[in-house]
């Protein structure tokens, strides 16, 4: 099915996700409009795009949330329809939103497995949660993702920007995530925790998950990517590989790339080419 | 002599901190602080402080009146209790991130459900406690899924059932017993081996008796210890709170009550059934104020159409004074006994001393303040990187 992609796209068995043709539409809102994308086996896939531009309608429709209005859903090259988040789950396909999933009052330890609690018999007879085992499973996880916890039992609302990100993320990953869709994870923290966020998409990466980075931000994108996606007012403006594009010509592509070439020089005092004629 | 033990005693004193400074100082400083932290941020910590600053006050201003004898023990550890059986419900569902008004109401119609079918319909007093247990019960989920269903404010909600359940109470009993006080329950009970065996009198009546036979208790005239026993009430109490810390700290479930009152869209995205767990928390609720009902019906001998006035205020008090947060998410059921424990002790003790009793709301409400303003400075510590 993939011949007839326009893209150079891999082969199905190759791509872990596929997108065909998906369009979406909320009564007569098009949020999507023929969006094809494939996500190939341990790749970092970015989906770029301004806000409004379908992103997270897009990762609704992945994780099992929406469903598509149009189009076709393909996991591991089987065509596939989820009725809840569950399915997705259930395939592997673990979302990280913005909000992470994490109650700020509850321990680490705790927030690590909530939902999934591992349980002991206690004197033999009645089932208790299993703390310790949660303390050392959250420790040794975080400590995978390069977070030294000073206390698994502390409140996560003691944790900074960087380590919830990571919570989250250790814990998509420990419960099973062949995909991680990670929703703007950068998009709350400062510089230096935004470097630590891109740095664990790489050590996930390198555990052989694939993972979809959606941000507006090219600045994190491009050095983590291996593959980008652009989308635009609800359709796609293709996917492309590093090799073959550059990091200004992603830029370009996303509205306001050319915008912003054109304010700068404006500003620098330089008329830029293709430059909207100056006010008088 | 008495110079010489206190030389000893002195001594010893300084030995132990010596010790108890090595120690602190082999330890490293951050864990050291940390653990200090730890106490500090338990949600108990206010309470246990506040419990031992009662015990103080009234130590001195009513040490001499028999306050603290085993039947002044008795007199306040029984108005606790009862409070207590209520804080514990109420504290689980303010930690869920709910509240139950109707508590009070829950009391009294419960209360009426024991008493009149046994009286007017002649049931047996048993099975008149089985139908109010399940009819509390699902009035409690009643509540809980209205909650659930139609996303209001669970204040709102249950402050219609708090007028709903008084008036129901009255109205009813009015129309089947045209009376607002049902009596006669007391002999009824006595004769119900379950009733009896369960909910009426005090446990350990031949201990008592023996140690007053033994001359370790003091006896009656008649030969009778003049504390018969422990009430059961008191029992009743230690062991929901037992088994409400436990199921709270311990298991899958307390998880989810502490999840669903934190944060109750990331506890749903994660798979915990907030509904589930809510509804049967307003379940349980009505459940203890039903325990409250029985037992009180059961002791007094008759249930009344205003019994458990203002309790639903009193237990929420209890559990804001040990420490559960009126947001959710945050609390402990150890917390809410000892504040249920201040309760009684206040409530009780006044009267041991030379202040008016008038005071006692008064200092109930200065208490309620205090612990609020402290329970929000502990949570913004919790949640403060450290």
């Amino acid at each position: 099915m993939s011949s007839g992609s326009t893209m150079g796209a891999p082969a199905a068995d190759e791509a872990i996700l596929a997108l065909q043709n998906v369009s979406k539409f909320f009564g007569t809102v098009i949020a999507l409009s023929d969006v094809t994308m494939r996500l190939r086996r341990g790749e970092v896939h970015c989906l770029l795009g301004d806000n409004g531009a379908g992103k997270s309608t897009l990762i609704k429709i992945l994780s099992g949330v929406h469903r598509p209005s149009a189009g076709d859903y393909f996991v591991d090259g089987r065509a596939v329809r989820f009725d809840s988040p569950k399915n997705a789950l259930d395939l592997g396909i673990a979302t990280v939103y913005q909000d992470l999933a994490l109650v700020p009052l509850l321990s680490a330890a705790r927030n690590f497995f909530l939902g999934r609690e591992p349980r002991k018999k206690w004197l033999g007879f009645v089932k208790v949660m299993d703390l310790d085992a949660c303390a050392r499973v959250a420790c040794s996880e975080l400590a995978e993702m390069g977070i030294g916890l000073r206390d698994p039992h502390q409140a996560v609302g003691t944790m900074s920007g960087g380590e919830r990100q990571s919570l989250a993320i250790a814990r998509a990953v420990h419960f099973g995530a062949r995909v991680l869709i990670l929703d703007e994870p950068t998009a709350a923290l400062g510089v230096k925790q935004s470097a630590h966020v891109l740095r664990l998409i790489h050590r996930v990466r390198e555990k052989g998950i694939s993972v979809i980075f959606i941000t507006h931000n090219v600045q994190h994108a491009y050095p983590i990517g291996d593959s980008f996606t652009l989308l635009d007012h609800g359709r796609s403006l293709g996917t492309f590989t590093k090799a073959t594009i550059t990091k200004d010509e992603v830029l370009d592509l996303m509205a306001g790339g050319a915008e912003m070439r054109h304010l700068t020089h404006a500003l620098q005092g330089e008329p830029a080419r293709g430059a909207p004629p100056e006010l008088p | 002599m008495p110079g010489s033990t206190a030389e000893v005693r002195a001594r010893a004193a300084a030995a132990q901190s010596a010790a108890g400074q090595q120690q602190i100082r082999a330890e490293p400083r951050a864990l050291r602080e940390s653990r200090l932290r730890r106490l500090l941020n338990r949600p108990e910590f206010a309470s246990m402080s506040g419990t031992v600053l009662v015990f103080v006050i009234f130590g001195f201003a009513a040490g001499g009146s028999g306050m603290f004898n085993l039947d002044g023990i008795m007199n306040w550890s029984q108005v606790s209790a009862y409070l207590g059986l209520v804080a514990v419900g109420a504290c689980l569902l303010m930690i869920a991130g709910e509240f139950d008004l109707s508590i009070g109401s829950m009391i009294g119609f419960a209360g009426m459900m024991v008493a009149i079918p046994t009286v007017y319909f002649h049931w047996p007093i048993s099975l008149a406690i089985l139908f109010a247990f399940a009819g509390s019960m699902a009035l409690g989920g009643v509540n809980g899924y209205l909650v659930m269903r139609t996303r209001l404010p669970s204040f709102i909600v249950t402050l219609a059932f708090l007028f709903i359940l008084r008036g129901l109470t009255l109205a009813l009993s009015i129309l089947f017993a045209d009376r607002t006080i049902v009596s006669g329950l007391g002999d009824l009970a006595a004769q119900d081996w379950i009733a009896r065996g369960l909910f009426q009198g005090v446990a350990f009546h031949g201990l008592f008796s023996w140690l007053g036979q033994a001359g370790l208790l003091r006896t009656l005239d008649d030969g009778q210890p003049l504390v018969p026993g422990v009430p059961k009430v008191l029992l009743w109490w230690f062991a929901l709170a037992a088994a409400g810390a436990f199921v709270l700290a311990k298991t899958r479930f307390g998880n989810w009550i502490f999840a669903a009152g934190g944060d109750a869209v990331a506890a749903n995205h994660v798979g915990v059934p907030v509904r589930r767990v809510k509804i049967s928390l307003f379940v349980f609720s009505a459940f203890c104020a039903c325990l409250y009902a029985v037992l009180q019906v059961c002791d007094i001998g008759s249930a009344a159409a205003d019994r458990g006035l203002e309790k639903e205020f009193e237990a929420i008090i209890a559990a804001v004074i040990g420490g559960t947060l009126l947001t959710g998410g945050y609390g402990s059921v150890v917390g809410a006994c000892l504040g249920a424990l201040i309760f009684g002790v206040v409530q009780i003790g006044i009267g041991y001393t030379s202040v008016p009793s008038d005071w006692f709301r008064v200092f109930l409400g200065v208490m309620l303040l205090i612990a609020v303003l402290f329970n929000h400075y502990v949570r913004r510590r919790a949640l403060q990187a450290a």
